[in-house]
């Protein structure tokens, strides 16, 4: 009977952890939106929104009831089957990857350990680089299903530009799985604690990681799938109502978890000052986490902000005669130092 | 674990015939990548995460990627039957009996070994596959980038003649 009702706490908190998890998710891409909107528009000098709730703040819930309520359109000669599944497949892709970032330390309660994550896979980092390298099918089957030339265009170019700067990606946290020896994200973190943070040892790898990271979201400048002023709007442009949403909220999704992803890999995580009471001591990190994460979302937004687009044929030379030479040198440089043991 | 390896093995057959049956190039190619996912799912039930990743990231994240990327270059919609060669009508089902009569033998001589497939102490960990890859094999892995290297100066060289 103890077995019996051991499995089914188990399988309650597992259920919890995805549902806190999801929440909080949804939550902050619904104001990741928000604030970009507010960050653009104080960098143009407007007000942004204002009118929904003080300083627009429930913006996003009447952003999301728009979309439930608009007209779902179903363009003729559309490839059905494959103009369902593409949004479906951007969105569970986006959100998938979420299920194996630790978001701190752990919690005792009742004598059950707790940690601050969906699940802990020790082979974490490459599930990322994964469930990543497979989103780009969302993007290029929404192309190529519309049976339109705007989609088809912007999922070509998405397509192309996602296979570049995944290679300069992979390459960037190389140098961080040499220095740790371990690809999970659990113990990368652990190593930066009882070392330095990885951007004191990695400034180079960081760099490339974070403007590969940009294209493979397709954000400004790198932001050519969806470039308004050539494609109308990409590959998304057949969408309408709830699967544009969808496209939407997996874009966002996917800025989270790269962001979640360069404060693991390179600022140390959920590592800062802890202090208090055991309980605050399980929370602050957490916290920590959450305000390194939110500062890449805001340098995302200010670059958006600030750089104009790049031209198709400038980030195919630069992806591939830049990013990815100096991603192989920095690979080189950094085993180089782990095999004299120098870090 | 074994009605999950029966699901996702049942899943494999199925998205594999799907391959060989579709009209449609793009129907295809997504189910090899179904096959190719679910093939990397029964990987993780023999406990080889690190393989069960790769085999995602480079067959379906990468190379599938680049079979959809020519089918949508080619804008290939439905493909037309064309008059079925007599070597494949004559040959093709003896040759099928063969081929299946073989898997069945080697499946066979395997079923009355051990229940499970991995032995005991079997590490699949991107360390020991780095550790076999670079120590005991690596004359064979050499080689085999030194022949993807021509095959991609042979692309290049192709391409350009038509420029």
């Amino acid at each position: 009977m103890a077995t019996n009702s051991d499995f089914l706490v188990t399988v309650l908190l597992a259920f919890v952890r995805v549902v806190v998890v999801l929440v909080v998710l949804l939550t902050a891409i619904a104001y990741a939106v928000w604030l970009e909107r507010k960050v653009v528009a104080h960098i143009q000098s407007r007000w942004g929104p204002y009118l929904v709730g003080p300083h627009g703040l429930l913006q996003p819930v009447a952003d999301a009831l728009k979309f439930l309520f608009k007209e779902d359109i179903l363009p003729r000669e559309v490839d059905r089957v494959v103009y369902y599944l593409a949004p479906f497949l951007a969105f569970t892709l986006a959100f998938a990857s979420i299920s194996v970032i630790p978001f701190g330390t752990s919690i005792t309660i009742a004598g059950r350990t707790i940690p601050f994550e969906i699940t802990n896979l020790n082979v974490g980092l490459l599930f990322v680089l994964a469930v990543t390298s497979l989103g780009v099918y969302g993007v290029v089957l929404a192309g190529w299903s519309s049976n339109s030339k705007f989609p088809l265009f912007g999922g070509l170019r998405s397509c192309a530009q996602m296979i570049s700067y995944e290679l300069a990606l992979g390459l960037a946290v190389v140098g961080v799985v040499l220095i740790s020896g371990s690809l999970s994200l659990r113990e990368i973190v652990e190593h930066q604690q009882h070392h330095v943070w990885n951007i004191v040892i990695q400034p180079l790898g960081f760099l490339l990681y974070f403007t590969a990271a940009i294209a493979e979201t397709n954000r400004t400048p790198f932001d050519l799938p969806e470039a308004e002023s050539e494609l109308v709007g990409g590959f998304h442009t057949e969408y309408s109502s709830f699967k544009f949403a969808m496209f939407f909220m997996a874009e966002y999704a996917n800025i989270v978890t790269v962001s979640c992803l360069a404060t693991l890999l390179f600022f140390g995580g959920w590592s800062g000052p802890v202090f208090g009471p055991p309980l605050l001591r399980a929370l602050v990190p957490t916290f920590w986490f959450c305000a390194k994460v939110f500062c890449f979302l805001f340098v995302y937004i200010w670059i958006r902000g600030t750089l104009p687009r790049f031209r198709y044929d400038q980030l195919m030379s630069f992806g591939w005669r830049v990013l990815l030479p100096v991603g192989l040198l920095n690979v080189l440089l950094t085993g180089f130092l782990v095999a004299w043991g120098v870090i | 674990m074994a009605p999950l390896f029966y699901i996702f093995a049942a899943v494999a057959i199925l998205a594999g015939l799907s391959v060989v049956l579709q009209r449609t190039p793009v129907y295809s190619a997504l189910s090899l990548i179904v096959v190719l996912c679910s093939l990397a799912v029964v990987y993780l039930l023999l406990g080889a995460e690190f393989l069960a990743v790769v085999q995602v990231i480079i067959y379906a994240g990468a190379i599938m990627v680049l079979f959809v990327l020519v089918i949508m270059l080619l804008n290939a919609r439905q493909e037309s039957p064309t008059d079925r060669s007599r070597i494949a009508r004559i040959a093709g089902v003896p040759l099928l009996a063969v081929f299946v009569a073989e898997i069945l033998v080697a499946v066979w001589g395997q079923f009355g070994n051990s229940a499970s497939p991995a032995p005991h102490g079997f590490d699949a960990g991107p360390r020991a596959v780095g550790e076999l890859l670079f120590r005991n094999y690596v004359l064979p892995f050499e080689v085999t980038s030194v022949l993807i290297l021509v095959a991609v100066l042979g692309a290049v060289v192709l391409a350009k003649k038509q420029l």
